[in-house]
């Protein structure tokens, strides 16, 4: 099989060029001035964020948690379902990701603004207008609507996988349904609650749309702020550079840390 | 006070609402009217023709950048469809898209690799774009149209021999509110309401640093060119205690939020908010007193540009008179084309909103590019101001996230240890 | 315990569902008003078919999702079969590398790729533009195809290829015969995952388009940007229907395949 080596040469070259040169790119960027010196203020300035990135880690870590409780049972009741019907349901939960990300987040703009949809409904009722829009309650709404099925995909495949008779064999020993579920699906499903956590997790820390759209631009995000700084309202690439770099330390921080709790060293997609 | 009366509006919408869905400024527009426009837009075609026809079938295109409803699309029935009149006219396609604020134009343009033949930057970002070579000179013998161009708007300071720009539109920034909620009475009304916490989160504000901290330097009692690095921390001081009660900052999302009511009082620039009061009965518009911003938009050619001579000829496109005059009705910005204003209906003409007086002119300034120095406080400050916390609960986040970060590293250390004493048995 | 859970279910659909349901009635309302429903029509429709720039973005979307698939795939296919044969530790650090576009935030990419192009077009003749964003997709659109790829290999016995090569096929032939079919499945799954990245996304193309090739999300983002015309809710509509029509279509496909394999036993 050795020849067969030479076939993933123009990959390798397409590797080089536009994934590892590009990522160096962000990291010259990151430590060199305008003209191209070394510098270190750039990483240090970013320090003047660190409330942002307190906050997008904090919006995205709920937004993760209420993710993983919702998605939890969703996947568990799916893959308890008859085999035939699966299928279906998961194709059911799944259509409305295949809907652009832009118009689902568009889709609650109009439901959550102040003449919207909701505060139209609940006037009826005499009750509000709350202020529901341009709020950090929306951003994760927002989050928690985009990803979770992000959440739910990972966790049936795993629970999926689950043997019955391992289920049995623990009721049979004397489990009962709750330390079922605590010590035979929990353990069992962790992988998938890992790969959810990270499927979650980064999308929603580095997001910039859903801010923009649902926050009213004043919770501000990470992505948000990278973003201002390549296309934005305030041009300057190698701050923006520098907080790539922070950002992607801070990922693989978190992904070291969730690999820990995966059973074996499978990359987590 | 300079301000529009509702009234006067109500009765031309009341006057177009029959006929059509039409929403320009100059509602009073008939059909007939509308005929005579397209045929004297043919004659032109015809008198012109060997100018507009040079690039015909020499499949030519050209990128225009401009400001999100800042043309006349034809989307109201009986305007002209500024982009494909001219696609048709001339042969040369043309790639439209938009941008929300001159820094947005700035980071694409200076970020480099892209090209735009024609674009639309305001007078203080235009010096700078001179400045950091970024545009090109004009060839004006190309943009004969220029001649409309009053003289009042040729050679200003941002372009002072103006060998660079030739104006568009231009006008003032001033508060857009909701009449039926706001009880001030109009002439009362100033920046100060910007920062009147009984409308909390009903205020929008400006998503882009200079407009924003202009009006924030108007209410300290500043420059609106001010360089000091001590004024500009008061100004964003002053946009940080404002932000506790902003709903959100927009751009062009405020036509949608102003217009359905989601909001009761917002700055803008004046020609935007008379097109958002068509669409909202009880909304008016004010020039406070105190002094605003008066701006000019010019179009101007990148270094980049590939087709200068397919871009003058935009350029020029723009400058014919019922053109400009398409242009202008649509989009209810002043105009600084002669003959574009001739065209106009008097009542717009007359009024002080869209042409206010020498004497009230006099009280309003022009941006001028600031030093870079001072573009950098500015923009650290506004971003600043961006991630400042509207309140303080996340002082004890950062704490609970290292906490977090502790348990779930000591667990896994724990579970490892575990592990590997099972490992051994 | 079980209504509960069927209760729970109907919420979540409820919760999936009744925004992009608001979408859709909206696209038929008479006026511009999004919480007030005031009349039934089918204007919004008809603009959008007439709105060049939607339709035009729509054709570049389509011709840049085919395109990178495609191409993607080809390179995606050639690079598993050459990573597969690898070293451990090569391949380990290819795939580690491979895996970053996927791991990494979209905007990270996406930032990282408009450097790159930055410095190409300032020292070129070159500009952002088609080319730009084909590169970029195909760029985000590989690993996926490796990675739907490479767990076939896993399955496949590691000696056939060398069998088939004893037998006399010449490694072109027992390439074609032996290991293109086992992979196939990989492949077909790999390009369809690649497709409808590419048709879906925003953020990189954010990054990494110019003036002359605006794709689907970029003009839907700037026409959530400016005064917001219905003519979005009636493409929601549109693009809600295409993907129920084509997931339906792909379920009954594979729910029929499954029936006809059925009789061969369970394969996995």
């Amino acid at each position: 099989m050795k020849k067969l080596k030479v076939f993933s040469a123009p990959y390798l070259v397409w590797m080089i060029v536009f994934i590892l040169v590009p990522l160096l790119m962000v990291a010259y960027f990151a430590f060199t001035t305008d003209s191209g010196k070394f510098t270190i203020k750039n990483i240090s300035n970013v320090g003047q964020y660190a409330n942002i990135f307190v906050r997008s880690i904090w919006l995205a870590l709920v937004a993760t948690v209420v993710c993983l409780l919702l998605a939890y049972p969703v996947a568990y009741l799916l893959s308890r379902m008859e085999k035939h019907k699966q299928g279906t349901m998961l194709l059911i939960v799944m259509l409305p990701m295949w809907m652009n990300f832009l118009l689902r987040t568009y889709a609650w703009m109009t439901l959550l603004g102040n003449n919207g949809v909701i505060n139209h409904v609940l006037g009826i009722f005499g009750l509000g207008p709350y202020k529901l829009i341009n709020t950090s309650g929306a951003v994760v709404l927002g989050m928690v609507y985009n990803y979770l099925p992000f959440m739910i995909l990972p966790l049936y495949s795993v629970m999926e996988k689950i043997d019955k008779s391992v289920i049995e064999a623990a009721s049979d020993l004397g489990c009962n349904s709750a330390s079922i579920m605590w010590r035979v699906i929990v353990p069992l499903s962790l992988p998938g609650i890992t790969s959810g956590i990270t499927m979650v997790f980064v999308p929603a820390i580095s997001t910039f749309i859903i801010s923009r759209m649902l926050g009213g631009g004043s919770n501000l995000l990470i992505g948000d702020l990278i973003e201002m700084q390549f296309l934005g309202n305030a041009y300057n690439p190698q701050l923006g550079a520098a907080i790539s770099l922070v950002l992607m330390v801070i990922i693989l921080v978190i992904m070291t840390v969730m690999n820990q709790f995966s059973p074996d060293d499978q990359v987590l997609i | 006070m300079r301000s529009i009366s509702k009234k006067v509006f109500s009765v031309l919408a009341a006057a177009v609402l029959g006929a059509s869905l039409m929403t320009s400024c100059s509602s009073g527009k008939t059909a007939d009217e509308e005929d005579t426009e397209e045929t004297e837009y043919q004659t032109l075609t015809v008198e012109d023709e060997a100018y507009y026809t040079r690039f015909k079938g020499k499949d030519v295109s050209i990128n225009v950048y401009n400001w999100g409803e800042y043309i006349c699309t034809g989307e109201d029935e009986g305007t002209l469809d500024v982009i494909t009149e001219f696609e048709n006219l001339t042969g040369i396609s043309v790639n439209y898209t938009t941008f929300a604020t001159n820094e947005e134009l700035y980071a694409k343009l200076k970020g480099g690799g892209v090209t735009y033949d024609v674009i639309i930057p305001s007078d203080y970002m235009i010096s700078k774009m001179i400045k950091e070579n970024m545009i090109q000179k004009l060839d004006m013998d190309n943009i004969p149209n220029f001649k409309y161009i009053m003289e009042d708007f040729r050679n200003q300071a941002y372009d002072p021999t103006n060998e660079y720009s030739v104006p568009y539109t231009w006008g003032t920034v001033g508060i857009i509110y909701d009449e039926t909620v706001v009880d001030i009475p109009e002439e009362d009304i100033d920046w100060d309401i910007l920062w009147n916490e009984d409308y909390a989160d009903q205020i929008l504000m400006f998503d882009n640093p200079r407009d924003a901290f202009a009006i924030a330097e108007i209410v300290c009692g500043l420059s609106l060119n001010t360089e000091d690095p001590q004024e500009l921390k008061m100004a964003a001081d002053k946009l940080t205690e404002q932000k506790k009660i902003v709903q959100g900052y927009v751009m062009d999302e405020i036509f949608d939020k102003m217009g359905a009511g989601e909001a009761l009082i917002a700055p803008y620039y004046a020609g935007d908010a008379m097109t958002i009061m068509e669409s909202n009965d009880s909304l008016n518009f004010v020039v406070p007193d105190s002094g605003t911003n008066l701006f000019i938009d010019a179009m101007c050619i990148p270094n980049s540009s590939q087709n200068k001579e397919a871009a003058e000829m935009f350029i020029n496109f723009m400058c014919e008179p019922d053109i400009a005059y398409a242009n202008i009705d649509y989009i209810c910005y002043s105009t600084p084309h002669s003959a574009a204003y001739e065209m106009l209906d008097p009542e717009i003409q007359n009024d002080p909103a869209y042409y206010p007086s020498d004497e009230v002119k006099a009280n309003m300034t022009v941006f001028v590019n600031l030093s870079d120095e001072a573009n950098m406080t500015m923009q650290t400050l506004w971003t600043e101001m961006k991630s400042a916390e509207e309140d303080g609960v996340n002082k004890w986040l950062v704490p609970i996230f290292l906490i977090l970060c502790l348990l779930v590293i000591i667990f896994v250390l724990i579970r490892r240890y575990i592990k590997s004493k099972k490992d051994i048995f | 315990m079980k209504k509960f859970g069927k209760i729970y279910f109907a919420l979540i659909l409820l919760f999936l569902y009744v925004p992009i349901f608001v979408l859709i009635v909206f696209s038929f309302n008479e006026t511009k008003s999004r919480s007030v429903l005031s009349g039934f029509t089918l204007e919004w429709y008809v603009k959008l078919f007439h709105n060049k720039i939607i339709i035009s973005s729509l054709m570049k979307t389509i011709l840049i999702a085919t395109l990178a698939s495609i191409v993607s795939t080809v390179l995606g296919t050639f690079a598993a079969i050459g990573i597969n044969s690898m070293k451990k530790v090569p391949k380990a650090f290819v795939m580690n590398v491979t895996n970053m576009p996927i791991i990494n935030p979209e905007i990270v990419t996406g930032v990282s790729l408009m450097l790159l192009f930055v410095f190409f077009t300032a020292r070129m003749n070159f500009e952002f533009g088609f080319v730009t964003l084909l590169i970029a997709h195909i760029t985000f659109d590989v690993p996926y195809v490796i990675l739907n790829i490479m767990p076939k290999f896993k399955q496949m016995d590691p000696n056939l290829f060398e069998a088939a090569q004893d037998l006399g096929c010449s490694p072109m032939q027992a390439f074609r015969k032996v290991i293109l079919p086992e992979i196939m499945p990989g492949v077909i799954s790999g390009f369809l995952m690649a497709f409808t990245y590419s048709l879906d996304d925003f953020v990189i193309s954010y990054f990494t388009s110019g003036p002359t090739t605006q794709t689907l999300p970029i003009t839907i983002y700037s026409m959530t940007r400016r005064k917001i015309s219905p003519e979005i809710n009636a493409l929601s509509t549109i693009i809600f229907i295409v993907v129920f029509v084509i997931l339906i279509v792909k379920n009954f496909v594979e729910n029929k395949a499954a029936k006809n394999n059925s009789y061969k036993g369970e394969k996995i």
